[in-house]
């Protein structure tokens, strides 16, 4: 009984529960610490400088046509209640803006990002489940149904709040305006068009028909089935603006992918020369001080044009070469590791 | 035990007095009484659910986060979904129901073991076995031998002489000495005879029920006649049954009502410094939590006044601003809730689950020989041990394991007990490889007794007259009872386990002694058995520090032999002894110097002319009225004279394995270490220097012992001066705010030297008074070592409670004893010793083992590493939730103060729980800064536990900065990053899903690497938690972000596609990698310089051994040897009065089995107190397991005598 007692009492002998199990025990010595910030800092700088080359080499043209300034050509359509207004921005290029040449529009002190405008959609309606079409869900409203109890599709203040100015680019050769051809296709995210929305299945052969019953969005003045006649995988919920605009932005001034020029004599880029811009002025933004741009933009590996990085990569790297050589001397100074009174 | 529960349920209407019929179940039942069934389990199956939930919403943080539940389904603020909250406190609770449910069921599973014993019940004149459960009070039980008293009893009959039965009553106060209880002769005559018992029909009226152990009142009406009952004549639950054939008892109290149930009242739960700073820093937390809320509810107020309204056509929103304010708090303190930590107090629970199983599973601390592994009792006060600072130690059982040795004697001159090498004339050190002397020529040896100096054999076999005298001397003059159950198998019962090393001693050099009768004691010398009339016994007492027999031997000559304290005998040798008396004198010293107890033996033959005159003073005297106790002394004093020298003994009080070199350990530590001793002030000084508490070089030990609070108070005050002459009177106080109800904390005096302390027990009991308590505890704690004296349980605890009071430390207390239960209940952490004193300090105590040089495992390497690991997680869970949390904050600044959170939903729920959980978890359980070997190696790695250095309010602060840092970095780097710029085909990177899970990714990548850089430990399973968290998180994010998912419930996985739209980019990466070496190199370069310029000793320790590359040294067993030329205590330890219990005609020897042995309770002499302590005497191995084997104790040794002469 004892004997038994001691041999079930007695804890296993294993490294586990001895504490006693293999380790790597590493310490901040001076021999890795310093040479550690050494080799970073030179990394830091070495991937800053690409960085920052890089970027320098994105060209990107950004111009305001908001027309808050009574000089600016789209004062004009700043007017209130204003309708179908047109105006026209001329620009010239001095060398050959490389492309392909990506159309951005922006917008400033916009909050798609506030919380309560981003809960504002339902994705089983966008899902193209048309049990919601008629009971749109509670987030979206107050855009869920109009005043007269008809329900909305696409609900919610992202739809209603869809970007709607449009835009005609021509060159300017000889005093005769030369369009330069837009390709709308493939902007949006891949996975947004063939995975997170999808259409309704059409209702007796018209894709309309699964829209009856439901209205569109107020602010717009065509329905969701009707955004592009011309091309069927365009519309509804799969056309690539609306799909654009509802990957709603991180930050207050953001901008979103319009166009990209691609084709025809453009695709290897806008040519120098003078261009001009026809904008087909529809959405309001000077009520809440925000601002519409243009962007003209080519990208390289490392994406669209942003200085920060290949700067930051430089400052972080030059601080840690200049923290190694700080450590170094205190290092020899105080060497603590060298007394042995422990 | 499963006595033991944790609750005990209480009658609701008190009952006043209670009435009880014999055998008349009708009568007692009309009563309501409890039955003998115990619950002690909380919950049922149906009550589980309802009742664990509502005890664990009490606690603040469960309520806390329903409370946030209940806010994120109101939808206007809800800024968060449901789940967010709901998985983590569902595990949360979940873990803690587990938890609960599997204590419970233990608690049932005892509870039916102890409900379905089984117990004789007397029921219609039958015997019936029945189960404890159904035990009535009133009903008549017997219980047989070796049995647990199943209730509460009157004793009735038993099988034994005069009514009486024997009871161990270890599982009630721990000792396990027997204790005799005697029936009521009325009721005692009744005996077995069940007919007599079923007819009983006795009334008792007694008190209700309540839980003093000691004391019972009531009545006992049967027939005509009245009797009144004491506690002598009931048995109480717990107790067991022992010596005693049977015995008839009459239920009182049953089940809950017991005193056993009634005494386990709920133990104080006990909380660790930690903890109380946790409830500081979570109302801090709190606090920042509602000022972050507040500034951002006030930001939304403003930034709807200015910017919001404006946009109204696109953004639906509240009109009303300070509405909208209002709604802005409430979904602000959603989503920063994280700040409040849910998980964390489920994952200090495991931590220190895990720590308290490596203390079970430490074979380092598992005592061999009884068996007994270490065992974690209270698994939530791990990290406690690493800060202690204050150790009081009982003495007897804990420090010294209360066994005597016989080691070394001065005869004639002549120092025996040394080993001598015969080549180099050194003194060896005693080890295993010496052979001890062999005793076989003695068959009545002792073959426990060990002795190793061969030429003490040699001289006894030279029959040396000095030498027979020293041994003759030894086996006469003692009070020690032998028995001897079959011829040659002698068993010493010994008052004092001094003598009883004296009287084995004898025994073994051929002196043995075999049985003693009033008038005589009869010794075996070399082989022949003698006896010697016993004329007197000149007793032991405080004052006279001596005793002294008068025998007469067969050839009928007179001697008197004495042994005393070498100071009171020296005075009164004659003086021919004076040549003899010095070379004696340097033998005591050396002895003493090694920490021996010293008696010194004279002796002196006496005349029979003057011995008769003499008998006859002392037979006046000792009859008369006046006087007495004076006039006895003047005899004694009288014939005590002119003694001659024959030597000295030297006994060593065997120190517990490995005492001395702990005590230096924990010395170097920085752990004062006071000493609360129930024995006297000698005894415990001598344990005092040789277990190295007292020290030689010590600059002074000042010794207090006074008899009035104004000494006691100068005494004090004078040690105080003489410590710090320039001493203040006032600024040793020291405000101290966050104790609440205490005013003021005893600062830490500075003092030049080392101190030592010894405060008797009347001293203490004046110093613990309110006035002068904190003289005592100011010179107290400027001393390296207090020893307090003749301490009762009472002044133990209210030692330690005078030091939790005014000092701003952890105390820990240790102890073996029923006596040290209170001051192991009133330290921060109590540690009883197993497997020596009955059970009561162990199961009292928070930790336990076998042996106290276990303590310094305890506290230098599981202490350590418990408080190291569960600071470093405090730490970085802080720091981990701080920076996750702060970003929301940053990004408020850029939504509209609107609540939106800045990562996904699912990872807010999963990051405490899956993608960060297990790296910190394994940090905490496995990580060791040095290994154990080097802790103990390095006791000063202990201090800066007891400063608390590594988790305080400043490091608190520190890691609140540290995250405000990581979040600015960790939410401005991904915003410049993203800021107008397009993926590589020049598509839209800047989205909100692209930059929450670029956000969300470095932040995991920040925090992995953080750990990895607080992770000084890495062993496979961290780098399994580690690799392992970091990949489950790309895993699960791509996982989550799938189509499958989406499809299923399209708005909560509404993320479909970002992860790889996102992380195929180069420059998210490259922002991942600058984001989390910007938030980890200052770090680097902050603990790299901090080590250069002022390392820690943690820092020196790990660089020596990382340069050593050696494994850790063995821990070193030096012995350490002490010169000293103090006088040491002189081996007498037991009270005075024994002598007249010898003498008396009151005992009968008996040689028959001891069990069936008693005495009269009525006839005990005044002063007369066995206690479990110093009885059942074994000269080398003691029994180890008291619970299986209780030996008979002194106490049964005498036998009552219905002598009518007396």
């Amino acid at each position: 009984m004892k004997n038994e007692g001691e041999t079930t009492e007695q804890p296993d002998n294993t490294a586990f529960t001895q504490q006693r199990l293999p380790a790597w025990q590493p310490i901040l010595s001076a021999g890795i610490v310093i040479p550690g910030f050494l080799l970073i800092g030179l990394a830091f700088i070495g991937i800053g400088v690409g960085l920052f080359l890089t970027s320098q080499t994105i060209t990107v043209l950004e111009m305001d046509y908001t027309g808050v300034e009574k000089d600016k050509p789209c004062f004009g359509c700043t007017i209130p209640n204003i309708q179908n207004c047109t105006c026209e921005v001329q620009f010239s290029l001095s060398t050959l803006f490389k492309g392909p040449v990506f159309f951005y529009y922006g917008l400033s002190n916009y909050f798609q990002n506030f919380r309560k405008y981003g809960v504002s959609k339902d994705y089983y309606q966008l899902t193209g489940d048309t049990q919601y079409f008629t009971n749109p869900q509670d987030s979206c409203s107050p855009f869920a149904y109009d005043s007269k109890k008809n329900p909305i599709v696409p609900c919610g203040a992202i739809a209603n709040s869809m970007f709607n100015d449009t835009f005609e680019l021509y060159q300017l050769i000889n005093g005769t305006k030369k369009q330069v051809p837009l390709d709308g296709k493939g902007i949006s995210w891949w996975t947004d068009y063939n995975i997170k929305y999808r259409n309704p299945s059409p209702v007796n052969g018209s894709f309309a028909n699964a829209f009856s019953g439901t209205r569109n969005p107020i602010n717009w003045p065509k329905p969701v089935y009707e955004l592009d006649l011309t091309d069927q995988n365009n519309n509804g919920f799969l056309n690539q603006d609306f799909l654009v605009w509802m990957r709603r932005a991180a930050l207050p001034d953001f901008r979103k992918l319009y166009r990209r020029i691609t084709q025809g004599d453009y695709a290897e880029g806008l040519p120098a020369g003078n261009y001009s811009l026809t904008v087909h002025y529809n959405y309001p933004v000077l009520t809440f001080d925000g601002r519409k741009k243009v962007v003209f933009s080519n990208v390289s590996w490392m994406g669209g044009k942003n200085d920060f990085l290949g700067i930051a990569y430089l400052v972080v790297g030059s601080l840690c070469v200049v923290m190694s050589v700080v450590m170094l001397i205190v290092y020899a100074k105080f060497k603590f590791s060298d007394d042995d009174d422990v | 035990m499963s006595f033991f529960g944790l609750d005990c349920t209480r009658k609701k209407e008190t009952e006043v007095e209670r009435k009880i019929r014999a055998n008349d179940r009708e009568y007692n039942l009309s009563f309501k009484y409890a039955t003998n069934s115990i619950k002690t389990s909380k919950y049922n199956p149906f009550t589980f659910l309802p009742l664990n939930l509502f005890e664990q919403f009490q606690r603040i943080a469960n309520a806390y986060f329903l409370f946030l539940l209940i806010l994120q389904v109101i939808p206007a603020i809800s800024s968060l979904s449901w789940f967010t909250t709901v998985v983590p406190l569902v595990l949360v609770l979940s873990v803690t129901a587990a938890k609960d449910a599997t204590d419970d069921i233990n608690r049932h599973r005892s509870d039916r073991k102890v409900n379905n014993r089984k117990v004789n019940v007397l029921i219609n004149g039958k015997l019936i076995s029945e189960k404890w459960m159904n035990v009535q009070v009133g009903d008549i039980i017997k219980l047989e031998n070796n049995q647990f008293v199943t209730a509460d009893l009157l004793l009735l009959s038993s099988s034994e002489p005069l009514n009486l039965i024997y009871i161990e009553t270890a599982e009630l106060d721990g000792e396990t000495n027997l204790k005799v209880k005697q029936a009521l002769t009325v009721t005692g005559d009744m005996g077995d005879n069940l007919e007599a018992l079923a007819a009983f029909n006795g009334e008792v009226c007694c008190e209700p029920p309540n839980n003093r152990l000691d004391r019972f009142t009531g009545t006992l009406t049967f027939g005509t006649q009245k009797y009144s009952l004491d506690n002598e004549r009931v048995l109480l639950r717990g107790c067991t049954l022992r010596n005693t054939d049977w015995c008839f008892g009459l239920v009182l109290f049953a089940g809950p009502e017991t005193k056993l149930m009634q005494n386990c009242g709920k133990s104080t739960f006990k909380r660790t410094s930690i903890d109380r700073l946790m409830n500081v820093l979570v109302l801090f937390i709190f606090g920042l939590l509602a000022l972050m809320c507040i500034i951002l509810a006030v930001g939304n107020g403003i930034w709807e006044n200015h910017a919001g309204s404006k946009f109204n056509a696109f953004l639906p929103r509240e009109e009303n601003i300070a509405f909208s304010a209002f709604l802005t708090f409430w979904s602000y303190i959603i989503i920063l809730n994280t700040v409040v930590p849910i998980s964390l107090y489920v994952s200090m629970e495991v931590i220190r689950l895990g720590n308290s199983y490596y203390i079970n599973w430490d074979r380092n601390m598992y005592h061999a020989r009884t068996g007994t592994p270490a065992e974690a009792r209270t698994t939530t006060l791990n990290e406690e041990l690493g800060q202690i600072k204050y150790i009081f130690s009982d003495k007897t059982g804990t420090l010294t394991q209360n066994i005597m040795t016989f080691n070394k004697c001065s005869i004639n001159g002549k120092s025996y007990g040394d080993v001598i090498d015969h080549y180099s004339g050194q003194r060896l050190e005693i080890t295993e490889e010496i052979t001890p002397v062999d005793f076989s020529f003695n068959r009545l040896a002792d073959p426990k007794f060990l002795f190793y100096d061969h030429s003490l054999v040699e001289a006894v076999k030279l029959e040396l007259p000095e030498v027979h005298a020293f041994f003759r001397l030894l086996a006469l003059c003692h009070t020690v009872m032998a028995e001897e159950k079959k011829e040659g198998d002698l068993v010493y019962q010994a008052q004092s386990p001094d003598e009883g090393a004296l009287v084995t001693a004898a025994r073994n050099f051929g002196f043995v002694f075999r049985s003693r009768s009033p008038e005589t004691v009869t010794i075996e010398e070399m082989g022949i058995q003698r006896s010697y009339e016993l004329l007197a016994i000149l007793d032991f007492n405080n004052v006279r520090k001596r005793m002294s027999v008068i025998v007469r031997n067969p050839e009928g000559k007179l001697s008197l032999y004495c042994k005393g304290a070498d100071t009171i005998i020296y005075e009164r040798l004659h003086p021919s002894c004076s040549k003899l008396m010095e070379v004696t004198t340097e033998h005591l010293n050396e002895f003493a110097g090694e920490g021996l107890r010293t008696l010194v033996l004279a002796y002196k033959d006496l005349d029979e002319e003057y011995f008769s005159e003499w008998k006859q003073r002392h037979h006046e005297s000792s009859v008369a009225l006046e006087d007495r106790e004076e006039n006895l002394d003047k005899l004694y004093e009288e014939i005590e004279k002119d003694m001659m020298l024959i030597g000295a003994t030297a006994i060593e009080d065997k120190l517990q394995d490995g005492v001395a070199q702990t005590i230096e350990q924990l010395a170097k530590a920085e752990i004062k270490i006071w000493v609360l001793t129930g024995d006297k002030q000698e005894t415990a000084e001598n344990i005092g220097y040789s277990c190295n508490l007292l020290r030689e070089e010590m600059n002074d030990v000042f010794i207090v012992a006074s008899n009035s609070p104004e000494e006691v108070r100068q005494e004090l005050r004078d040690a105080r001066l003489k410590m710090c002459p320039d001493t203040e009177q006032d600024k040793f106080l020291i405000p101290e705010i966050i104790l609440g109800n205490t005013p003021k904390v005893v600062q830490d005096e500075s003092v030049n030297g080392e101190y030592g302390l010894v405060i008797n027990g009347h001293s203490l009991a004046y110093a613990l008074e309110s006035n002068v308590e904190l003289e005592f505890l100011r010179t107290a704690c400027m001393c390296k070592t207090v020893i307090c004296c003749r301490v009762t349980p009472l002044q133990k605890a209210q030692v330690v409670e005078l030091v939790k009071k005014y000092k701003k430390a952890v105390t820990l207390a240790i102890g073996d004893g029923a006596n040290d239960v209170s001051m192991i209940k009133a330290a921060h952490i109590g540690v009883g010793i197993s497997g020596q004193e009955g059970m009561q300090a162990v199961l009292s105590s928070d930790f336990s083992f076998a042996q106290f040089r276990f303590l310094q495992r305890l506290l230098l390497v599981h202490g350590r590493w418990s408080y190291l690991r569960m600071c470093k997680f405090l730490r970085y869970f802080f720091y981990k939730n701080f920076t996750f949390t702060f970003v929301h904050f940053w990004y408020a600044f850029f939504c509209g103060f609107s609540a939106q959170t800045v990562y996904d939903e699912g990872f807010i729920t999963l990051y405490n729980l899956v993608y960060t959980a297990l790296p910190v978890l394994g940090m905490s359980l496995f990580d060791q800064d040095v290994n154990a070997g080097w802790s103990l190696e390095f006791p000063q790695l202990y201090v800066p536990g007891q400063l608390s250095q590594y988790f305080s309010k400043r490091a608190f602060m520190m890691c609140a900065l540290h995250s405000c840092y990581s979040s600015l970095v960790l939410f401005f780097v991904p915003y410049a990053a993203v800021y107008d710029t397009v993926r590589d085909d020049g598509r839209d990177g800047a989205d909100y899903q692209s930059f929450a899970l670029i956000t969300q990714t470095c932040l995991t990548v920040t925090v992995c690497v953080q750990l990895g850089l607080d992770l000084s430990y890495w062993t496979v399973v961290n780098h399994l938690f580690v690799w392992g968290s970091l990949g489950m998180f790309f895993i699960l994010t791509f996982a989550m972000y799938t189509d499958g998912l989406y499809r299923l419930r399209p708005s909560s996985f509404a993320f479909v596609g970002t992860a790889q739209n996102c992380l195929s980019q180069s420059n998210v990466w490259l922002t991942v990698a600058l984001t989390a070496l910007l938030c980890v190199l200052p770090v680097f370069a902050y603990r790299f310089l901090y080590t250069q310029i002022s390392p820690t000793i943690n820092d020196k320790v790990r660089y020596k051994v990382c340069k050593m590359k050696e494994p850790a040294p063995r821990p070193r067993r030096a012995r350490l040897t002490r010169r000293s030329t103090r006088r040491s205590g002189y081996a007498f330890s037991h009270a005075q009065g024994y002598g007249d219990l010898v003498t008396s005609r009151r005992f009968l020897r008996r040689p028959a089995p001891a069990r069936s042995t008693g005495f009269t309770p009525t006839g005990r002499s005044p002063g007369f107190k066995p206690t479990g302590r110093s009885a059942g005497y074994s000269p080398v191995g003691r029994e180890q397991n008291p619970k299986q084997k209780v030996e008979p104790t002194s106490l049964q040794m005498f036998r009552a005598v219905k002598d009518s002469s007396f």
